[in-house]
C-alpha cells in the first residue's frame, strides 16, 4: 500500500519582530488510506502548524514554508506546497478536508446548517440547490443527527457542542475526501460526547476508506483510535511508531516522560506523578543540539555533552519505529528501568 | 500518607442555587429558572481532598462559587468551621475569606496584567490589614519559593511567565493568608500534560506541608482520581454518587458514573481494545427544563417508568457510599 499523503522535510516558520519562529523544522511523515495517524504533542510543538501547511491554509505573505507535501491522487501525485493556490483550493474540501477543535466558531452563525453543508457540495458538484439539500440531509443522517429533515433548516446555536461537531464532520465529508485532518476534534467536548464523536470518526473512516490524521494532546484518545503515532516536541518529530510500540516500548526520553506523567483512570495508585521538569523552549530561541536536552533526564549519560551540540536525527531502530536520540535503545531501556 | 481528621471543615446541606433566566430586551421578561445546583449535600473533612466531577453544565463550578459565597445560595446551608455562613453578607464574610480561598482555571485571565507578581500575591495582606511578622517582601518571597518560583522574580509581570508558572502565582496568592480550605476550580485543565503533573504534585506537597483541605472541581477523571480522597459525581445540578476514590473508581454503583468512567480513554491500547465502553445516547438535557423524575433517565440504559416519575433520593448503599438511583449497578 502506498501512502496517500507524504510529507517530506517540511519546515514552517513565521518571521516576527522578535525573530524567526521555527514552528516546525524539517519533518517527514506519511499516512495511508484507511489508516489513522495520530500526531501528539503539547501546545507549541507544531502539530497544528504542520497540518495547516498541508491544507494550504497559511498566509503565504507571513509564512516561510519549505519541503513537500505530496498527495497521491488517482490522477497523479501533486505537491500542495509548491502547487499554485488555485489548484490547492480545488483540493480543499474535495480531496482533503479538515475539522477543528471548536465547532461553534467554525460554523457561520447566520446561515442554516443545511445551507452551509450544501455550499460545500455545490462547490464541487453539478446540481441545483434542491439536490444539495437532499445530499445534506443524507449526510446529517449518516453522522447520526436525529430528525435530519427538520434539523437541516436549523441554525448552529440550536445544536449542542457534540451535534455541531457532527455537522462539521458532515460538511467535511460531503465530497468524499480521501484525507481527513482532525485537529483536536474532541477537546472541547465532554467525555461521554467525546466517545460518540471518536466512534463516528472511526465509522466514517471505514465508510469512506480515508486516511485520517488526528492531532491531539490526549494520549488516551490516541490509544483508542490511532494505528500509528508521531510524537512532536518543539517543532520536530522525536519518535514515530506503531501505537503499541509507543505505549509499551517508547524509546525517546520525552515520550517516556510524557507517558509516565499522566494519571490513569483505570489504575489507582496514589503515588506521586512522575514529572518532566522545566518547560518547553521558546521556538524563537531553540536550545542548541537536541531541543529536549535541557529537560532530559537521560542527557547526562551521553558522553561529552553531545546532546547540547549535535542535533540527533530521526533514525530507524526497528521496522516502523523511528527515534531521534543519541542514546540507543538498550541504553534507554536500562535507564528507563532505573528511573521508574 | 497524610492524615485526614474526622473534623468536618466545610459542609453543604441541601445547597440549592437557581439562576433566573431572562429573555433579554427592554422588559427583561423572566423566561425560566436554571436549576444549576439542586439540593446538594456533602462535606469536606480537615486535611481531605474532595473531588467534584461532572460534565459541563452539571453545576460543579456553581457549587464551588456558592460555597465561597460568590453567589448567594437560593436555599440550604453552608457550614464552614462550625459556622453557618449561608446568610452572611459581605462584611461578615470578609474575615472568613482569608481562610477560604479559591484557585481558578485560567491562569491568563485570573491575574491582573498590570500588577507585578509581588503586588498580586500580597494583595490579600492589604485587604485584610495583615502585616506578616517577617515583613511583606520577605513573606511574598517565601510564598514564591514555596510554590516553586524564583523569589527574585517578585517584580515581574504575569506575561513574563508561562501558563504553569502563572498557575503557581495563583496558588501563592491563595496561600498568602494561610487558608484552611482551598476551592480549586479546574486548576490544571488549561495546562499541558507535562506541566499538569508538576502542578498536581505541588498541590499534593502543599497539602502535606500545610495541612490544607481541598475541594477539587474538575472534569478530568484521571486527575481527580489521582488527587482526591473522596469523589462526588454530579449530573444536571444533582449529586448522583459519592464515595471514597478507590471504591468509586473500582465499584461505581450509579449507571451515570459507570458510563462516565467507561468513556474516559485510557492511555493503553491493549486495554482500549478489550474495554467495554458504554456510549451514552444524546446530549445533556437543558438545565432549564430538566427531565422529570431522575434527571439522568433520558440517557440511562436502565431507565424504567419509575425513573421518569420519581426523583431518587441520595441514600447510603454501602458504608460511606451514597448514590441516587432506583436501579443501581452491582
Amino acid at each position: 500500500m502506498s501512502a496517500f499523503l507524504e510529507v517530506q522535510n517540511l519546515s514552517v516558520s513565521f518571521p516576527t519582530e522578535d525573530g524567526l519562529v521555527k514552528a516546525t523544522n524539517d519533518i517527514s511523515y506519511s499516512v495511508n488510506l484507511g489508516e489513522t495517524l495520530a500526531i501528539v504533542g503539547e501546545s507549541g510543538s507544531g502539530k497544528s502548524v504542520t497540518n495547516l501547511a498541508v491544507m494550504g491554509l497559511h498566509n503565504p505573505a507571513k509564512t516561510e514554508i519549505s519541503g513537500k507535501a505530496i498527495l497521491n491522487l488517482p490522477s497523479g501525485p501533486i505537491d500542495v506546497i509548491s502547487a499554485p493556490e488555485e489548484e490547492v483550493r480545488k483540493l480543499r474540501g474535495s480531496a482533503m478536508s479538515m475539522i477543528f477543535q471548536d465547532p461553534m466558531s467554525s460554523l457561520h452563525p447566520y446561515y442554516s446548517v443545511g445551507d452551509q453543508i450544501s455550499e460545500a457540495w455545490l462547490l464541487y458538484n453539478k446540481g441545483d440547490k434542491k439536490a444539495a439539500r437532499n445530499r445534506s440531509i443524507e449526510m446529517l443522517d449518516l453522522v447520526g443527527i436525529p430528525d435530519p429533515h427538520k434539523r437541516v433548516d436549523e441554525f448552529p446555536h440550536q445544536f449542542s457542542g457534540g451535534m455541531r461537531q457532527r455537522v462539521m464532520i458532515a460538511m467535511a465529508l460531503i465530497n468524499n475526501p480521501k484525507l481527513l485532518i482532525a485537529d483536536e476534534p474532541t477537546t472541547a467536548l465532554d467525555v461521554t460526547v467525546q466517545s460518540q464523536i471518536l466512534q463516528l470518526i472511526r465509522d466514517m473512516q471505514k465508510e469512506f476508506n480515508m486516511a485520517v490524521i488526528l492531532i491531539t494532546h490526549d494520549l488516551g484518545v490516541v490509544a483508542q483510535v490511532a494505528n500509528r503515532v508521531c510524537v512532536m516536541y518543539a517543532g520536530k518529530i522525536v519518535e514515530e511508531s506503531t501505537i503499541d510500540d509507543i505505549f509499551y516500548d517508547s524509546t525517546h526520553p520525552y515520550s517516556i516522560g510524557l507517558l509516565a506523567s499522566i494519571p490513569r483512570v483505570d489504575k489507582y495508585h496514589g503515588e506521586r506523578l512522575k514529572v518532566i521538569s522545566g518547560q518547553p523552549p521558546s521556538l524563537i530561541n531553540l536550545p542548541s543540539g537536541c531541543s529536549f536536552q535541557p529537560r532530559c533526564e537521560f542527557a547526562k549519560y551521553v558522553p561529552g555533552n553531545k546532546c547540547g551540540i549535535e542535533t540527533p536525527s530521526l533514525s530507524q531502530i526497528s521496522t516502523n519505529h523511528k527515534v531521534s536520540c543519541h542514546l540507543d535503545k538498550t541504553q534507554v531501556q536500562q535507564l528507563k528501568k532505573q528511573a521508574m | 500518607m497524610r492524615s485526614i481528621s474526622s473534623e468536618v471543615i466545610l459542609e453543604a446541606r441541601n445547597l440549592t442555587k437557581y439562576f433566573k433566566s431572562t429573555a433579554g430586551g427592554a422588559f427583561n421578561r423572566q423566561k425560566g429558572v436554571v436549576k444549576a445546583v439542586d439540593d446538594v449535600t456533602f462535606e469536606v473533612h480537615k486535611g481531605e481532598t474532595v473531588g467534584l466531577v461532572g460534565e459541563s453544565g452539571c453545576g460543579k463550578t456553581t457549587v464551588g462559587r456558592t460555597l465561597v459565597k460568590l453567589y448567594d445560595p437560593t436555599s440550604g446551608d453552608i457550614i464552614f468551621q462550625g459556622e453557618n455562613i449561608s446568610k452572611f453578607n459581605r462584611k461578615k464574610m470578609k474575615p472568613l475569606r482569608s481562610k477560604l480561598q479559591m484557585i481558578f482555571q485560567d491562569p491568563y485571565s485570573s491575574l491582573n496584567p498590570r500588577h507585578t507578581v509581588g503586588t498580586i500575591v500580597e494583595s490579600g495582606f492589604d485587604i485584610h490589614g495583615v502585616t506578616p511578622a517577617q515583613g511583606r517582601k520577605q513573606a511574598v518571597q517565601e510564598l514564591l519559593e514555596l510554590v516553586g518560583l524564583n523569589p527574585e522574580h517578585i517584580n515581574r509581570f504575569p506575561h513574563e511567565f508561562s501558563g504553569g508558572q502563572r498557575q503557581r502565582i495563583g496558588i501563592a496568592r491563595a496561600l498568602a493568608l494561610k487558608p484552611s480550605l482551598i476551592i480549586a476550580d479546574e486548576p490544571v485543565s488549561a495546562l499541558d500534560v507535562s506541566i499538569q503533573a508538576q502542578v498536581v504534585n505541588l498541590l499534593d506537597d502543599l497539602q502535606r506541608e500545610l495541612g490544607l483541605s481541598y475541594l477539587f472541581v474538575a472534569h478530568d477523571l484521571s486527575v481527580v482520581q489521582h488527587i482526591s480522597d473522596r469523589v462526588v459525581v454530579m449530573y444536571l445540578g444533582k449529586i448522583m454518587e459519592q464515595a471514597a476514590t478507590e471504591e468509586l473508581f473500582t465499584k461505581p454503583r450509579h449507571p451515570y458514573t459507570k458510563a462516565l468512567l467507561s468513556a474516559v480513554p485510557v492511555p493503553d491500547p491493549k486495554v482500549e481494545r478489550t474495554r467495554e465502553r458504554i456510549i451514552l445516547k444524546g446530549d445533556l438535557p437543558s438545565p432549564m427544563n430538566p427531565p422529570s423524575g431522575c434527571v439522568f433517565n433520558t440517557r440511562c440504559w436502565k431507565a424504567q417508568e419509575k425513573c421518569r416519575v420519581e426523583v431518587p433520593a441520595l441514600y447510603e448503599i454501602s458504608p460511606k457510599h451514597q448514590i441516587a438511583c432506583h436501579f443501581p449497578e452491582n
